[in-house]
């Protein structure tokens, strides 16, 4: 089978600015695939180029195994693109944004009454179907986005950042109509800066820093290789930080000290902590969790991801 | 949804212009109490407080009309062009705007099959569209106060619509290098399209006016539709090269609008 997305020493620049810094990596059908970093690491720079609207500077690149330098038209016909900002029509309701959406693909007027309907249903907004998408909460206006963005079936579907602002509800309501995409075995690339909607949604991700790929692997495989099992938040106040973690030697495989926390990385989370608490040092507070993608990003980058 | 799917979606075969077009259209019908209310009561306003009134006073001073014909008559061409250019000014510079800055619609679409080239296109075709049904609308009001006759009127709708059409096109492609769009439009209202109305021989011959500011008519393409008009409507006297370098005139603004227009989109939507 055709990879759906080849990318080799993709770059973009804009002057002297490397927004892109020769990145390679590779998209396979019916996967679901994250690209993760902060704000700025070159993740909405690399969507736009990925969905054939932006040219690469150089590098190569190939999407559903043609050039988007040469057929971007043909390329984003079998694309679906869910942008950063929503940019719905909102002097129209949501039914007709589904389906002014698929007449820009030029699809037949009786199909796209059909498809219109089905569409409103995955993105459980019958109700909202002749309202005004001003109207909309923003989890709704994502919702029908990305329903707008399946108008034409794609092959593919492209997410920048589907869930930024909104509400935990909203996301989780979200992600069970994005996993349920990927059940059917469409192909999702997802950028986004949160570790747990990346744990969720991929099954496979890259992690972006300074428009570079700074690691790959599938989520698990990630958290194995550059972090431990558990990890101990402790607090003993900001002033108190530093200091009392020059005392905590020998404790955990590797200490993070962090303005208003110190992290432990370790194998037995509760091991560890009663350990500190035995050496005479009482936490404000304390909490004894999984690794997550979190700390393998800020063992990477030496950066945590989300107060960026 | 798979790969498979993607193919077995049905496409119609179609210039993809006019999917932006029908587009555009489909937004226009939201409008199409104030559309229908503008095309007919602007000039039914204007025939009646200036053509009325200030005709009035023209002939009973002048009897032997202005251009050798009533003051109505001599105005109706002119009026008929200066609704053409407006209507199509404002069908490409609003959604423009709009679709580039305010709600960034013109990026939604360049992320489907589109060009932005196509989408230039479409936003002109449908101006296009509201110019014609404009100029018919103004044209059935001049018919009305008598201003005009059947005998000319296919040629003076097509020439009024085309003028109209070729100014949108020159203003689409300015509005595609509108970044900051605080008071883009006011600004072309007043700088542009104000002395445009008063310098093109609208309410009188051009050439009543000091040789020092005709100059602002040979450039404005009311004019150039104006004198169009007048010649198709009354049959003012119009050299053969006159006629065609005011056709002339007018089709170059349209294709340089379209030419610059199709690349600027392209370019600005592929960011």
């Amino acid at each position: 089978m055709v990879a759906v997305i080849r990318a080799h020493g993709l770059t973009k620049a804009y002057g002297d600015l490397v927004a892109v810094d020769g990145v390679d990596f590779g998209v396979e059908p019916g996967e679901s695939f994250g690209v993760l970093g902060p704000n700025g690491a070159g993740k909405s720079t690399t969507m736009r180029m990925l969905g054939a609207t932006l040219q690469r500077t150089s590098g190569d690149l190939a999407i559903l195994g043609r050039d988007p330098a040469h057929e971007g038209p043909i390329i984003r016909a079998h694309l679906g693109v869910v942008p950063q900002q929503d940019n719905l029509d909102t002097e129209l309701t949501v039914a007709e944004n589904l389906y002014t959406y698929g007449r820009y693909f030029g699809l037949p007027r009786a199909h796209l009454r059909e498809r219109v309907d089905g569409l409103l249903a995955f993105a459980q907004l019958e109700e909202k179907r002749d309202v005004k998408v001003d109207a909309l909460s923003g989890g709704m206006k994502r919702r029908l986005t990305i329903a707008r963005g399946l108008v034409n079936e794609p092959s593919l579907l492209l997410l920048d950042e589907p869930t930024t602002g909104l509400d935990p509800q909203a996301r989780h309501i979200l992600w069970d109509r994005l996993f349920r995409l990927k059940e059917d075995g469409v192909t999702l690339v997802i950028t986004t800066h949160y570790m747990d909607e990346a744990e969720q949604l991929c099954d496979r991700l890259v992690v972006m820093d300074g428009g570079r790929i700074v690691a790959e692997g599938s989520p698990q495989g990630l958290i194995r290789a550059h972090s431990t099992r558990e990890v101990v938040e402790v607090r003993f106040g900001s002033d108190r930080n530093l200091e009392v973690a020059a005392h905590l030697g020998g404790i955990g495989r590797r200490l993070e000290i962090l303005p208003d926390r110190i992290l432990v990385y370790s194998d037995s989370g509760e091991h560890d902590l009663q350990e500190i608490v035995a050496r005479g040092f009482m936490p404000v507070t304390s909490l004894v969790r999984r690794s997550s993608l979190e700390d393998v990003f800020l063992r990477l980058t030496g950066r945590s991801l989300v107060d960026e | 949804m798979t790969t498979a799917a993607a193919t077995a979606s049905p496409r119609a075969r179609r210039p993809a212009a006019l999917f932006v077009a029908e587009y555009r259209l489909r937004n226009m019908w939201k409008w199409r109490s104030a559309i229908l209310a503008f095309g007919i009561g602007n000039p039914v306003l204007y025939l009646a407080s200036v053509g009325l009134g200030v005709g009035a006073l023209v002939d009973a001073n002048m009897p032997g009309g202005v251009d050798g014909v009533p003051y109505l008559v001599f105005l109706a061409p002119a009026l008929l062009a200066t609704a053409a250019i407006q209507g199509g000014q404002d069908e490409v510079t609003f959604p423009t705007l709009a679709g580039m800055i305010w709600n960034r619609l013109f990026f939604a679409m360049r992320a489907t099959s589109l060009t932005g080239g196509q989408i230039a296109d479409g936003v002109l075709l449908a101006s296009a569209a509201r110019v014609l049904f404009t100029t018919v609308a103004y044209w059935l009001v001049l018919w009305v106060f008598g201003t005009v006759s059947w005998s000319t009127a296919l040629p003076l709708v097509l020439v009024s619509t085309g003028a109209g059409v070729c100014w949108a096109a020159l203003m689409m492609a300015v509005a595609a290098n509108v970044t900051d769009d605080g008071g883009f439009l006011s600004l072309v209202g007043r700088v542009v399209i104000m002395p445009m109305f008063l310098f093109s021989g609208t309410f009188y011959p051009l050439s009543s006016l000091p040789l020092a500011v005709q100059w602002i008519g040979w450039i404005s393409p009311l004019w150039h539709a104006t004198e169009l008009g007048r010649w198709l409507s009354y049959g003012m006297p119009m050299e053969p090269w006159r006629i065609l370098a005011s056709v002339g005139y007018l089709a170059s603004m349209g294709i340089v609008g379209v030419l610059v227009a199709r690349r600027r989109f392209e370019r600005r939507l592929a960011s």
